[in-house]
């Protein structure tokens, strides 16, 4: 039987996992009474739905909708100036969603705090850009690997794919070798559809030897001319060299007469 | 009247040397090429390592352009994107005739260790290929000596460039194809 792939998840998995692993998990915590993460929640006030502590870091859950305003809250009250990361993870096989988060910075008090947020499939978000200029490009970034639509912001195009590329390269659904459009690209752009068949599909097997190809290839016994027909029937001795440090033509027990 | 018979076909002491059309222009050709300056990723490091004072390229007459008007050899040096392609094509067809190609490092000859959907699975899919040079990154030394088999290979060229055959690509069906 042909083994079962999910169309909806076609990353590689590992060759082997134990069957007794456990993913280690991150230790969380509650926000202590009286600590500074406290007074951040304290100034977001109900926008937030979950929030605990992991490795000192201020981890908060919000709706779609108030991304904008909890990080203006964040910036201009609670002093986050800086927004490190951005981008988003394909949930959309487990829940048809994606988890975006923001990874924020109060360069001050050496504290940060990572938003995290639950998008629909299709839904699109606002943008934080006017708050924090990195969230330009990381948005651009976020459009072109998953394809989340963001409003609002002033160049929305792809950032690291061509323009006119097809599919978002990080989703899971996406093959790590491209799928049709990715691995005819550079044929179709450069030379045009027609030579499809002239230039060929793509070799992914670097170690790949073409025995009938004697112009890249020659294989040993069966040597021909460069670029000639290869002839499997025909063995040819192997002839070695004289002029070579080695004379293997000559015989060794001559050789020794000679000596004599 | 003359006092001696001149040897016209024996040098003699006079300024005389007899060879063919073809050995001397691809005696030209060959002691001044002059590479396009193309780095795609690491292997451009080691490609400006063989153009500085070290290794010196310029005792072989091999000097880096910047404008591929006036160069006549590229040397594709690393990882081809597929965003990129376009580009390198453009490049090698703005060059004039007669012109080279050399695959440097593992990435340009076969797209390496990158088996992904960015990137172009060998640069012979859109240049035909003079050199490939294996290696990952290849050394200034074997950098070097791909230029030394250029030359090599040059030299046993017609100095018309329309009767030098072109790379040869092979199709998984057979077929043969000509890239120009």
């Amino acid at each position: 039987m042909r083994k079962y792939i999910p169309k909806d998840n076609v990353q590689k998995k590992a060759y082997y996992t134990d069957r007794y692993h456990v993913v280690p998990t991150v230790p969380q915590s509650k926000v202590d009474e009286g600590s500074y993460f406290a007074g951040v929640l304290n100034a977001l006030g109900n926008t937030v739905t979950e929030s605990s502590v992991q490795l000192g870091q201020l981890v908060i859950h919000i709706a779609p909708e108030d991304n904008f305003k909890v990080m203006k809250t964040l910036k201009e009250t609670c002093g986050y100036t800086q927004c490190s990361e951005q981008s988003a993870v394909d949930y959309l096989a487990k829940d048809n969603e994606f988890e975006l988060f923001w990874q924020l910075l109060n360069v001050g008090v050496a504290k940060r705090v990572r938003v995290h947020c639950r998008l629909a499939n299709g839904a699109a978000i606002e943008s934080i850009e006017p708050l924090f200029k990195s969230a330009n490009f990381a948005e651009r970034e976020m459009f072109d690997m998953f394809g989340i639509k963001v409003n609002n912001h002033p160049f929305l195009k792809r950032i690291l794919m061509p323009d006119d590329w097809e599919g978002h390269p990080l989703l899971k659904t996406y093959p790590l070798h491209g799928d049709e459009f990715a691995s005819w690209y550079e044929v179709d752009k450069i030379f045009g559809k027609e030579y499809r068949d002239i230039i060929g599909p793509e070799n992914r097997d670097p170690a790949k030897i073409d025995i009938e190809d004697t112009k890249r290839f020659s294989r040993v016994g069966y040597e021909v001319p460069f670029g000639a027909e290869y002839n499997a029937e025909e063995e040819t001795d192997i002839e070695y060299s004289e002029t070579a440090l080695v004379n293997y033509n000559k015989k060794t027990s001559k050789q020794l007469d000679e000596r004599r | 009247m003359a006092q001696h018979q001149v040897n016209y076909a024996s040098s003699a002491g006079l300024p005389i040397a007899l060879t063919s059309v073809d050995k001397l222009v691809n005696w030209g050709r060959s002691n001044s090429l002059w590479p396009l300056t193309y780095g795609l990723a690491c292997c451009a490091i080691e490609m400006m390592a063989s153009g500085a004072s070290r290794y010196d390229f310029d005792r072989m007459g091999t000097i880096f352009r910047a404008s591929p008007r006036q160069a006549d050899v590229m040397i594709l040096a690393g990882t081809l994107s597929k965003k990129h392609s376009e580009f390198a094509r453009r490049l090698y067809d703005q060059m004039t005739e007669p012109k080279w190609v050399i695959s440097m490092g593992s990435c340009a000859n076969t797209g390496g260790m990158f088996n992904t959907y960015a990137t172009v699975q060998g640069v012979d899919r859109i240049i035909p290929v003079d050199i490939y040079l294996p290696g990952c990154a290849p050394r200034p030394e074997t950098l070097q000596y791909a230029m030394m088999m250029l030359q090599k290979k040059i030299r046993r060229e017609s100095a018309d460039m329309k009767k030098n055959t072109k790379q040869d690509l092979t199709t998984q069906t057979g077929k043969r194809a000509r890239l120009i």
